[in-house]
């Protein structure tokens, strides 16, 4: 395996108040990869970027970018990281092209009109480059921290919950420029709460709960692994048993036999599509139903039935 | 250990904070240039015309120097708290704590900025004082020094205050509270000879008091402490901030979480 670019050990950070937010995060990034850290509000995925970034002082672990120490060497290895935080915050009464500058300076590189141009293009900013910041959307007030996170070309970027209160079509907007990025070679670490995106961006999934990270997978073995669908059919008679045709899938009965409850599937999609084709079975078979209701399993579940998993191997 | 220090940061970022003070450079300088005024006004024609000479030195020329020293220290400071305070309240530090720039930059680009933008405004001020007075500057490159250090020293200072800070409040209660009765009774308006006792001598604890004298002495030659004792004092204000922003950085005190 090639050196990593992002290697991080026994990684601990408890804030002054007491909360343990990181209780031993060992955590490996590949150069190139997209890696999506995957964990509900207070998991600890912020203060995983920012003990990593320079925001948060670690209080146990050691954190080694570009094969360097991030603390002996941090001029180094923070001109090479770029962080695009969680919240809206830069000077909203600024023009955009002058907070970009502005973060290419900070970052210790010399002026470089050209570049910068190309960002703004690149994040569809260049026409509003003009623009005070505050007068943007909120789509594009992400982009401008996107853009400023760029201005001085970093390998590794940190996208801090890039879609968090987005609508769907900005969502799948940020998607299309991470996308870009990665064939420009930027290694990603992305932090969300939704499945979805960890499955359509990442090669590789983390999922962090309490401060712990529960398991590091391929996203498609990580996909197959956790999501579920559950739907329930509700008939217009009652059924005594599961007719032989419908035997295939995982189903069963509920209130006496008024209700059948499909449970399976997983994160790819496959209890989906699996419950349509049951709704034409069920069609053909003659089954009438006056309704149909499905859930796709939350991260709350998925962690639910990986802490149980865990539990089971530990008993 | 990294070492070198990250200029292109320092620059970048002392640009930022003097292009925002041109942002809105018609409030940042209209309003100390209009308080100024009225001062000259007040105490420079109508009170001064009755005043006798101080020490030689007509009223109104006596004061100019001092009405500086108010403007700089009320500027530097509050130009420095806020130019730091502003990121923390807005989060936007996020930036510079992820950046390559250490204490050295950061001081430097913020302090330096706060420190011009009040010697942009003790120009337009002392531009603005011929209008009212007829003053003259006996030690020019002295007066120049000692402006450029006291707005350092209390650029320091503000910066130290905008570090400390965790609200508006504080950001003014400090200038309102400490500041200004200092600089009130620090001999603005009057040398040590026309206090009665204690004040007389209660007054030569106030710092105000030695860099009003300073900057008195550079323009009129005349002061009531001796010049090195002036200096002096002002440069241990200056060492002590310092020292103060080097410790608070190392132990990142409400900066780094
Ligand atoms: N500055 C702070 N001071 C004290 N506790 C904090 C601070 N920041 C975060 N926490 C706590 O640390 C835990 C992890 O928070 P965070 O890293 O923000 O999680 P996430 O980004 O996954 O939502 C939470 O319990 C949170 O309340
Ligand atoms: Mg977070």
């Amino acid at each position: 395996m090639p050196e990593p670019i992002l290697d991080i050990r026994g990684l601990e950070k408890t804030y002054k108040g007491g909360v343990q937010a990181l209780k031993g995060v060992d955590l490996t990034i590949r150069r190139g990869e997209i890696f999506a850290l995957l964990g509900p509000n207070g998991a600890g995925k912020t203060t995983l970027i920012g003990a990593t970034c320079g925001l948060v002082n670690p209080t146990g672990g050691s954190i080694e970018a570009f094969g360097l120490d991030t603390r002996k060497h941090w001029r180094e290895v923070r001109a090479r990281i770029g962080l695009v935080p969680q919240e809206l915050a830069t000077d909203m009464f600024d023009k955009v092209i002058r907070q970009v500058r502005y973060s290419r300076g900070m970052f210790g590189l010399k002026p470089d009109e050209a570049r910068i141009e190309e960002v703004l293009k690149a994040l569809s900013l260049w026409d509003k480059r003009d623009a005070a910041i505050r007068e943007l959307s909120g789509g594009m007030k992400r982009r401008v921290m996107i853009a400023k996170a760029l201005a001085h070309d970093p390998e590794l970027l940190f996208l801090d919950e890039p879609t968090a209160g987005v609508d769907v079509e900005l969502r799948r907007d940020m998607w299309k420029q991470i996308d870009a990025l990665r064939a420009r070679g930027t290694t990603i670490i992305l932090t969300t709460h939704y499945i979805e995106e960890a499955q359509e961006m990442a090669d590789r999934v983390g999922v962090i709960n309490k401060g712990e990270i529960l398991l590091v997978d391929d996203k498609d073995a990580i996909m197959a692994q956790l999501g579920s669908t559950e739907a329930h059919f509700t008939l217009e008679s009652a059924l005594a048993d599961i007719p032989a045709p419908l035997a295939q899938y995982p189903l069963h009965l509920e209130d006496d036999g008024k209700r059948l409850v499909y449970r399976g599937g997983d994160g790819t999609g496959a209890g989906k599509r699996e419950v349509a084709d049951l709704a034409k079975l069920l069609v053909q078979q003659q089954i009438a139903f006056t309704g149909i209701e499905t859930r796709e399993s939350t991260l709350e579940d998925i962690f639910v039935g990986l802490l149980e998993d865990r539990q089971e191997v530990a008993a | 250990m990294s070492s070198y220090m990250n200029w292109r940061g320092a620059y970048a970022i002392l640009r930022n904070e003097l292009l925002r003070f041109f942002r809105t450079a018609f409030g940042s300088i209209v309003s100390p240039v209009l308080t100024t005024s009225l001062y000259f006004i007040v105490f420079g024609s109508a009170i001064g015309s009755r005043m006798a000479e101080v020490n030689g030195v007509p009223y109104g020329a006596f004061i100019v120097p001092g009405l500086l020293m108010l403007t700089l220290l009320a500027e530097s400071t509050s130009n420095a708290s806020f130019g730091i305070y502003m990121p923390k309240f807005t989060g936007a530090i996020y930036e510079l704590l992820s950046a390559p720039v250490g204490v050295a930059e950061t001081v430097i680009g913020f302090v330096g900025a706060a420190a011009l933008k009040s010697l942009i405004i003790s120009a337009i001020i002392l531009v603005t004082a011929t209008l009212f007075v007829d003053y003259s500057i006996a030690h020019p490159v002295l007066a120049l020094g000692y402006i450029v250090l006291v707005a350092a020293a209390f650029s320091l200072f503000g910066f130290l205050l905008g570090l400390w800070a965790d609200g508006f409040e504080k950001l003014s209660i400090i200038p309102m509270l400490v500041l200004t009765p200092l600089t009130f009774l620090g001999g603005t308006f009057y040398s040590v000879d026309m206090l009665d006792e204690p004040w007389g001598t209660l007054v030569q604890v106030n710092p105000v008091f030695y860099l009003v004298n300073g900057l008195r002495w550079t323009f009129t030659g005349q002061s009531d402490v001796p010049i090195a004792l002036a200096f002096g004092m002002t440069l241990a204000f200056v060492a002590l901030c310092v020292a103060t922003i080097a410790w608070i950085f190392k132990t990142g005190w409400r900066l780094r979480e």
